[in-house]
């Protein structure tokens, strides 16, 4: 097992990808020439030219729909936003165009592109800059929506979502960037739609996905030391969702909790709390309940934003509450 | 109307097969907006009517292997890149049959085989789906070539200024048909753009201009065989502005109030097939032939029509079909 960064293992996930298939390119801006913003891209311009790592100008919508365009005829494009916030100008293009193209054409053009670039709040970054949108892509069919929480698992799952023939929406956490994890030597992939047991327990099941994870397990750490015992499910994917692995995981513990980094209106843990209603209503001891950002843009003052975003306090709490 | 004399039996041919071509697009719609009015059609439904020229000119200056991407205003650029009618109708009538299978309907005509990349629905929007088709032909080492059509409604929306200025810093292979009706639904050019030439706005990229009258339609082709010729050395993109008219209003839903008849009254002087036809009387073709090939469109028409009324819906497993791309 090698130890890389989250950055460097969906680097390495890119560029075994991109060797073996060339009708795959990386296009956004800087991430040829310099490197990536977040240097998700770095050597990438060297081995692979700039016929295949293709800086653009400022113009979301305008390559996001080159993507597209690109992705009807063959190619398997990868988008990078340099973060989700920019996506919005382009949101047109993934929801209207890259979304619907397969279905509204009667099958004829697949999509394989990935969407793909930084999430979530950053340090101190203010309102414009510290958003978690899977919410927003998730709520759209014909999207997949991705959300990695460690190296190994953003190697794996980028893997899948460049040779997935449906569009792809691969959120990457800005704070995860230089978290550090093992990743296997050997090449695998992770299929979209598999969820994962990031941690075993008895007394509640804790559903999350992306930097809450991180929230998740602190939490679950203090409460162990309290004799309670937390079952972790990582989605890691939010379409597909693996279902199963939450009720499975409910139908043992009896209770469950949502983690996320986004807002709570619409928010997917709402629709995570409506599905295990649904469908394991008979083992639930406790209503459903939801740990989010609160229901405000995020502030630039360091304790708004510390209070705003999910902690690990907060998790704790929520889980102390209703083991009550 | 000054008519320019086909000179050859070659030139006659040519204009009788783009008489052709607009006639059946003219009588497609017309049995479309009938379909329409009794209501086998839903949604959206917007003609062409008035603009064939233009559709049928630009798509004869390509060959098979370019490619070609429409509005929702697409039923004039599918036929005139050869697409049957039959499905196309039946695609209207929302029917498994159709082009797109019933999920497309009027605004969303789409065909792989014959490089027919899409109605678009979102104004503008397709600009850039463009420039990334004609991405993917350089970079495949392809000499294809794409064309994009909108209205002058589109070249003030933000898609259009980043697709020609991203096709144009990569010299990708696309010409940019603007066909200016005049009118964005029921905004005028003057009120929507700073400059009405919306051609110069090529200059703004860099780019190789042009702008035409589109009631002539072999003029229409020969202008953008220039382009098309241009784009397929790899000298770059075109912006060509066509000054057109639609005889109908914006979609079916629209009276067209705001123009006044006086003015439609003179475009149809220009209407593209009188003048295509009366082309053809000067080069010596009579003009019984020119009914005969007219009824034998309608009863083509005729056809799709009877076809697109006798089809299956889409079964209703088809729902949750095409979400996603089928596995390999
Ligand atoms: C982004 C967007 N805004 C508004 C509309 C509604 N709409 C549809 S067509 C149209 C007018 C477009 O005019 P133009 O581009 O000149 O094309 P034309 O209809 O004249 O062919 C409008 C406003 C839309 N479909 N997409």
């Amino acid at each position: 097992m090698a130890i890389l960064t989250y950055r460097e293992a969906l680097n390495r996930a890119m560029v075994e990808e991109m060797e073996k298939d060339p009708l795959i390119y990386l296009m956004g801006e800087e991430v040829g020439h310099y490197q990536g913003a977040y240097k998700v891209s770095q050597g990438m311009l060297d081995r692979f030219g700039e016929e295949r790592v293709i800086d653009t100008p400022i113009s979301e919508n305008g390559f996001a729909g080159i993507g597209v365009g690109s992705a009807m005829v063959g190619l398997r494009p990868i988008i990078e936003f340099m973060t989700w916030n920019f996506s919005l100008v382009a949101i047109d293009q993934i929801i209207n165009s890259a979304a619907k193209m397969n279905y509204m054409s009667g099958g004829q053009f697949p999509m394989p592109i990935v969407f793909r670039g930084a999430g979530g709040a950053g340090g101190r970054l203010g309102a414009q800059h510290s958003q978690a949108f899977e919410s927003w892509y998730a709520h759209c069919p014909g999207l997949k929506v991705v959300c990695p929480a460690t190296p190994k698992d953003a190697y794996g799952l980028l893997k899948s979502s460049i040779r997935d023939n449906n569009p792809t929406i691969f959120i990457e956490s800005e704070v995860l960037y230089g978290s550090k994890g093992e990743v296997p030597e050997q090449e695998y992939t992770i299929p979209l739609g598999l969820g994962e047991i990031k941690r075993k327990g008895t007394d509640i099941t804790l559903v999350t996905w992306s930097r809450a994870l991180g929230f998740a397990e602190e939490a679950a750490a203090i409460l162990e030391k309290e004799g309670i015992s937390v079952e972790i499910v990582d989605l890691r994917s939010l379409r597909p969702l693996d279902e199963n692995l939450i009720y499975e995981s409910v139908k043992k513990t009896n209770r469950a909790l949502v983690v996320e980094e986004g807002w709570p209106v619409a928010g997917f843990g709402a629709q995570i709390a409506y599905l295990i209603q649904k469908n394991a209503f008979a083992y639930l001891d406790h209503p459903v309940e939801r740990v989010t950002q609160m229901d405000v843009p995020m502030s630039y003052a360091a304790n708004l934003e510390r209070m705003s975003l999910p902690n690990a306090t907060r998790v704790a709490d929520t889980i102390r509450e209703m083991l009550q | 109307m000054v008519s320019s004399i086909p000179k050859d039996s070659q030139s006659v041919s040519e204009l009788k097969e783009f008489y052709r071509q607009m006639v059946l697009i003219r009588k497609f719609e017309e049995a479309a907006a009938k379909a329409y009015s009794v209501g086998k059609i839903g949604g959206f439904l917007h003609l062409y009517i008035g603009q064939e020229a233009v559709g049928v000119g630009s798509i004869a200056a390509l060959t098979p292997k370019d490619y070609i991407v429409s509005t929702y205003r697409d039923h004039g650029h599918a036929l005139a890149r050869g697409l049957n009618p039959k499905p196309l109708m039946a695609e209207l009538f929302g029917k498994g049959t159709g082009i797109s299978k019933g999920n497309g309907g009027s605004m969303h005509f789409f065909d792989r085989n014959a490089h027919f990349m899409g109605g678009h629905g979102i104004v503008g929007g397709h600009i850039s789906l463009a420039a990334g088709i004609a991405f993917a032909s350089k970079f495949k080492k392809e000499d294809s070539v794409t064309i994009c059509f909108f209205g002058e409604g589109a070249a003030n929306i933000g898609s259009f200024h980043e697709g020609l200025n991203l096709a144009a810093i990569w010299k990708l292979p696309v010409v940019f048909i603007c066909e200016n009706n005049h009118y964005a639904m029921g905004t005028p050019e003057y009120r929507a753009l700073a400059v009405k030439d919306v051609s110069v706005r090529a200059y703004a990229y860099d780019m190789a201009r042009d702008h035409i009258e589109g009631d002539e339609v072999r003029k229409v082709k020969d202008h953008v065989q220039v382009a098309v010729e241009r784009a397929r050395r790899g000298e770059g993109p075109t912006l060509i502005e066509v000054s057109t008219y639609r005889f109908r209003g914006h979609s079916m839903s629209d009276p067209a109030k705001y123009r006044t008849k006086e003015e439609l009254e003179a475009y149809k002087k220009k209407d593209p097939l009188m003048r295509a036809r009366h082309e053809l009387e000067l080069g010596g073709i009579k003009t019984e032939e020119l009914d005969k090939m007219d009824l034998e469109i309608q009863s083509q028409i005729d056809e799709a029509y009877q076809y697109a009324e006798t089809s299956p819906e889409p079964p209703l497993s088809q729902l949750h079909k095409y979400v996603y791309a089928e596995d390999k």
